[in-house]
This record gives structure tokens, sequence and C-alpha cells, in this order.
């Protein structure tokens, strides 16, 4: 949208950018915090950075924003190398874990300021900045100031005034780990909206898988300051390629197993192998909870040894005869208690492998 | 602030309104008994005459100018020191301890210990240190009051640092300046737009607290004959001790208005600065 169309909404249509990771280096003392990184996000793509902390993920994000040198490789925004470029001129808008408003403005005023910085005239930039914080929902709070605001709604400001200047790239991170449980699933969805309605760019780094799966459109699992796996949110829960992977997206068993020709025994079953391609020989096989269903005429002879109420499932973990111990996934309806002696089979026709570790 | 029954019982609240009435009574009564004693003997006549107001008649009447030249000239040489001294704080302290706190956290020990470093050392101490040190700083800048300021804008490190520092750590900086740049905002208006507004408390406490110090020295000026209020008062003393105590009072008082803008500086803003927006907008 043009500035002369000011009915249009104010934040639409900043069509998003290309960005561009290559072989990303960054060093805090001899450690590398991220180790030769290489990532390209689609315009309008909405990727997540997921990993346990101190994996990099932030760190990623702040080198893109460039609010941390990098000692190698080249950041590209639009296919333009901006690793030397300064913060203030990388057109980014950028929402923090800790609130980050200023103290001692209005939300209108803190709305403003990225405008101001840009010489937006005094008139236009109120009727924007009102028009993105009607956005976020908050139009009838923009002379609060943050201390008379929920964390929630701070964050809300936060998002309206990193978008208000139409920034080529939106760079989130962690914004909702500071908020309860109700308020981040509710910012969470409202934050996809918006980004899939202005069809920016974005980046959402986070340490919690569910919220990497349910907004993205694809998830970049990161672990020592590499990408180890990053595909669709489907791809990477199906198809982990790693046990990292595996454990981090959902919860996986461990099991040893077979692997030839790109089949996998594992007890008793011989299912197609998922994953990255292995030499013969002993594999670790990733079985998802929900894979494992209970059945008398099954193969595995196990006891149990807890089962817990989830509300719409149970989960029971059992040891087998070899004494591995399970994770079994079921339905409410089938009682088992701890000392039972139960049978199980696996479902499907393919499991994730990955090399023993 | 009375809190409820639950949190009056255990240990480590704050006494209670009568406890703190007392305890405020016993200090102020401290404080003020020698205040008193000072005014009242700035009425006296002789050391057994009546009480006046001839003293403070005098030293406010037109010709006292003449008489009490040298004390009128410590006042201005102290207040103009004192703006000197705030100024080096403002232009020197402070920035090195924004920077130090944003772009160099690791100087953030070394900096804290060459800021108290001054108030472990006595005066008279420092004095010999300085001496030399003046003999060079009189030959660059020439012998005005002013460059008696350096050596105050060090008797007041400590002092000027712990009240800067103190609103530095309760203020995010670091987030809210990375926010500032992330939305296009360069250096220099981080520092004006964000940083100054934000850590206004402390530069204020810090510039009072370092005109109170300054008002107050006496050995350095003393040392390398210099005149400011304090020498001269205790010039004056020597001749006529009731304009010397109405000065060391006057002197006092401006003292405790300083601190008390400390004071109120140092409280939170919100109620005030949120109803002036309001009515702004």
């Amino acid at each position: 949208m043009t500035l002369t169309q000011p009915s249009s909404p104010a934040t639409a249509a900043s069509a998003g950018a290309t960005v561009e990771l290559i072989d990303v280096v960054k060093e805090y003392s001899g450690q590398r915090a991220l180790d030769e990184i290489g990532l390209r996000v689609a315009p309008g793509e909405f990727v997540a950075l997921l990993g346990p902390s101190g994996c990099g993920k932030t760190t990623a994000l702040r080198s893109l924003a460039g609010l941390e040198s990098i000692d190698g490789g080249e950041i590209r925004i639009d296919g333009t190398n901006v690793a030397h470029v300064p913060t203030n001129k990388r057109d980014i808008g950028m929402v923090f874990q800790s609130y980050s408003l200023f103290p001692h403005m209005t939300s209108l005023e803190n709305v403003e300021f990225g405008l101001r910085m840009r010489k937006v005239a005094a008139d236009e930039r109120r009727a924007r900045a009102l028009e993105a914080l009607e956005m976020v929902g908050l139009g009838t709070f923009a002379q609060r100031f943050a201390h008379q605001l929920s964390g929630g709604q701070q964050q809300r400001v936060a998002l309206a005034r990193a978008l208000v200047t139409r920034p080529r790239v939106l760079l989130l991170d962690e914004p909702l780990s500071a908020l309860d449980a109700k308020v981040r699933v509710q910012l969470r969805d409202e934050i996809r909206r918006i980004q899939t309605d202005l069809g920016i760019t974005t980046l959402f780094v986070t340490h919690d898988q569910e919220e990497a799966l349910a907004v993205a459109d694809r998830v970049a699992v990161m672990r020592a300051g590499v990408i180890e796996q990053i595909g669709t949110p489907e791809e990477l829960y199906s198809a982990p390629a790693t046990p990292f992977v595996a454990n981090f997206v959902g919860l996986s068993n461990r099991v040893d197993a077979q692997l030839s020709g790109g089949e996998v025994s594992v007890y008793g079953s011989t299912l197609v192998a998922l994953g990255t391609p292995l030499p013969d020989g002993p594999v670790t096989a990733l079985v998802r909870p929900e894979d494992i269903v209970i059945d008398p005429s099954g193969t595995i002879d196990a006891t149990v040894l807890t089962s817990s109420f989830l509300g719409s499932l149970r989960r029971t973990i059992v040891t087998t005869a070899d004494g591995t111990s399970l994770s079994v996934q079921h339905d409410v309806g089938e009682r088992v208690a701890p000392g039972d002696s139960i049978r199980l089979r696996l479902r499907g026709n393919a499991v994730s492998v990955a090399a023993r570790e | 602030m009375s809190r409820g029954p639950s949190t009056a019982v255990r240990i480590g609240t704050e006494p209670s309104k009568i406890m703190r009435g007392v305890i405020l009574t016993i200090v102020g009564v401290v404080f003020l008994l020698p205040l008193i004693a000072m005014l009242e003997f700035t009425f006296r006549q002789g050391f057994e005459g009546e009480h006046t107001l001839d003293h403070w008649t005098t030293l406010f009447s037109p010709d006292s100018a003449r008489t009490y030249r040298s004390l009128f000239t410590g006042i201005t040489n102290s207040f103009l020191l004192a703006a000197v001294t705030v100024g080096i704080v403002l232009v020197v302290l402070l920035p090195t301890m924004i920077l130090v706190h944003l772009q160099f956290p690791k100087l953030r020990r070394v900096l804290e210990f060459i800021c108290i470093i001054p108030i472990t050392v006595p005066a008279i101490v420092l004095v010999v240190g300085l001496a030399p040190v003046y003999a060079i700083v009189v030959r660059v800048f020439g012998g005005s009051i002013w460059t008696l300021a350096f050596a105050y804008g060090i008797t007041v490190l400590p002092y000027a640092y712990r009240s800067i520092q103190s609103n530095l750590d309760a203020v995010d900086v670091i987030t809210l300046s990375e926010a500032a740049r992330s939305l296009g905002a360069g250096w220099l208006n981080v520092l004006w737009r964000v940083l100054l507004p934000n850590l206004r408390r402390g530069i204020l406490a810090a510039s009072f607290i370092s005109v109170a110090v300054v008002l107050g020295e006496f050995t350095i000026a003393s040392l390398l004959n210099r005149v400011n209020l304090q020498t001269a008062m205790l010039q004056i003393s020597q001749s006529d001790p009731f304009v010397a105590v109405i000065c060391a009072l006057l002197a006092l008082v401006l003292a405790f208005i300083l601190l008390l803008v400390i004071g109120r500086v140092g409280q939170p803003k919100s109620t005030k600065q949120a109803k002036r927006n309001r009515s702004d907008s």
C-alpha cells in the first residue's frame, strides 16, 4: 500500500524479503556459537528456530538483526549482504523476550518511535501508529504507559511497534516466554494471523516445540550452533533425521534395531526406514508413543511401570522383556495398572532410524 | 503504608507507623538541635546580650558587600565550582558509564573500583598528590578558580557513580537501546530519546549530590590556597563568628533542600507523568 492511501491498513503489504544466512560463524572466546550455519527463508515465510538454550538460535537471530557482529559468512536480505550494516539501517522489526517498551512513553509514542526515526510527518505518524495498535487489538490503550499494561498487552504493543515501519523482516526473540500459558497460545495464534495478513518474512526463536510446530511454515531445529534439521512441522515430526530432533520434537522411544537394505527390524516387525540413509547394521529406531498399541495378539511382552491420565489420552511407561523402557500412548478407555503384564504391537509400516549414539 | 496483619508479623518488614514516627522524631531532634542552637546564636548580641536580628540585617545590608567581600567571592566561586563539577560528571562520567554498561560490560568492575577509590583517600592525601598536578594545571589553564573543579570531579566520583549506577541497574538499558536501534535509531537518538529520559533520576541525583559535596568542600580549597564558601567562612569566623554561623546555617539549609529534591526525584514518576501526558493529548 502506498502512503497516498491513508484508508488502507497502515502496515499491510510490506512485501516480504528473502533472508539468507550463508556459512555464518560467531565465536565467543574460542567457542563457536554459530558453526557455519546456513539458512534460506523465502519471502513471506514463517520460520521457527527451535532448540535448547545455548544452541545458538538467539545468536543467529541477533546476528541477523545486527545486534551481534559475526566472525564469518554472509547475511543477505533480498540478496544484499548486510553483515556489516548497522542495526538501525537494516530495516528490520524485532520483538524481544524481555519487555522492551520505552517506559517513559505511552503505547502510542512507543509505536510512533520507528516512524519518528524515519522522519514521517506527525499526522501520518499518529494515524499509522493508531492503526498498528488497532491491528493488535489495543486501539483504546494508546495513552497507557507500559507499567499500566499486562505482559501480553506489552508484547502486543511491541509487535505493533515492530511492524508499523513495514520492515522487510520480522524477528521474534522468544516473545511469548514471559507470558502465562493461556495468553501465550492466544498471542501466538494472533502473531501468525497478522504475519499471514502482512506477508512479512518472519523468524521466530523459541525453545518450546509445541509453539514452533503450531505457528511455523518450517521449523529449523538447532543444536550446538548448527541446524540439525529443517522442514515442515509434519516432516520433522514424522521423519526426524536424528535422535536429537526426534526427542526435541515430540517424544520418542529409542529402540535398538537392525538395518539392512532400507528396512529395519524392530521387535520382530520389519518396517521401512525413514530419515537420513545409513549403512546397514545396528541402528536406533525412533518410535513415537502413539505408534505402539496395546494388543493381546502383539509380539512384545511388557510389564506396566506407571500409567498417567492426560485428559484426552493416557500415557503408560512399560519395560519390555529385554529391559528397554517404552512410553506408550493409548486410549483413556484402556485401563492398565502398574505390574500388569501386557502385549504390545508396533503400528504403521515405517519408522525413523538414526545412527547409534 | 500498612500492609495488613499477615505481613505485619513477618520479621524484616517495615516498622509500623508509630514506630516510624518515633524514629523520625529522635533522628530529627538529633539533627535539628545543633541547627536550632546555631540559629539562636545568630540572634545574640555578644555572649549574654538580648536577641535581635542585627547580624542578619548587617549581612544583607547594601554595604555588607564590601565588608564581607571575601565571603561573597567564596559563595560565587563555590557555585561556579559546583556547576563545572556537575558539567564534568555529565560530560565525562555519564557517557563513560553508559558506554561501559552497553559495550564493555567486562570493564564494569574496573570502573566501579576506580570510581570508589576517592572515598577511601583522605582529602589531605589527595591534595599532597594534587599539588604537583596543579602546578601543571595552572600552567595550562591559568590559575582561575574553576580549575579546582578538576579535583572536585574526582572527589564526587563515588557519589555520582552510585547514583547513576543504581539507575542503570534498575532500567534494562541494553534491551531498550537494542529495541531503539532495531527501530532505526542511531546512537545519538538512542542516547537522547531513550537512555537519558530513563536515566533522568540518576542523573539528577548525581548532579545534586555533586553540588552538595562541592559546597561543603574545605580541605582541598584551603590547602591549594583557593577561596570557596568554606574557606571564606573560616576566614570570616575569625573576625565575625555570627556571620560565619549564618552562612553555615544557610549552606546547610541549601544542602538539605538539595537532598530533599534528590529524594523527590528518586520517587517513581508514574502518576505525575501519566497525568501530564494525558492532559497533553
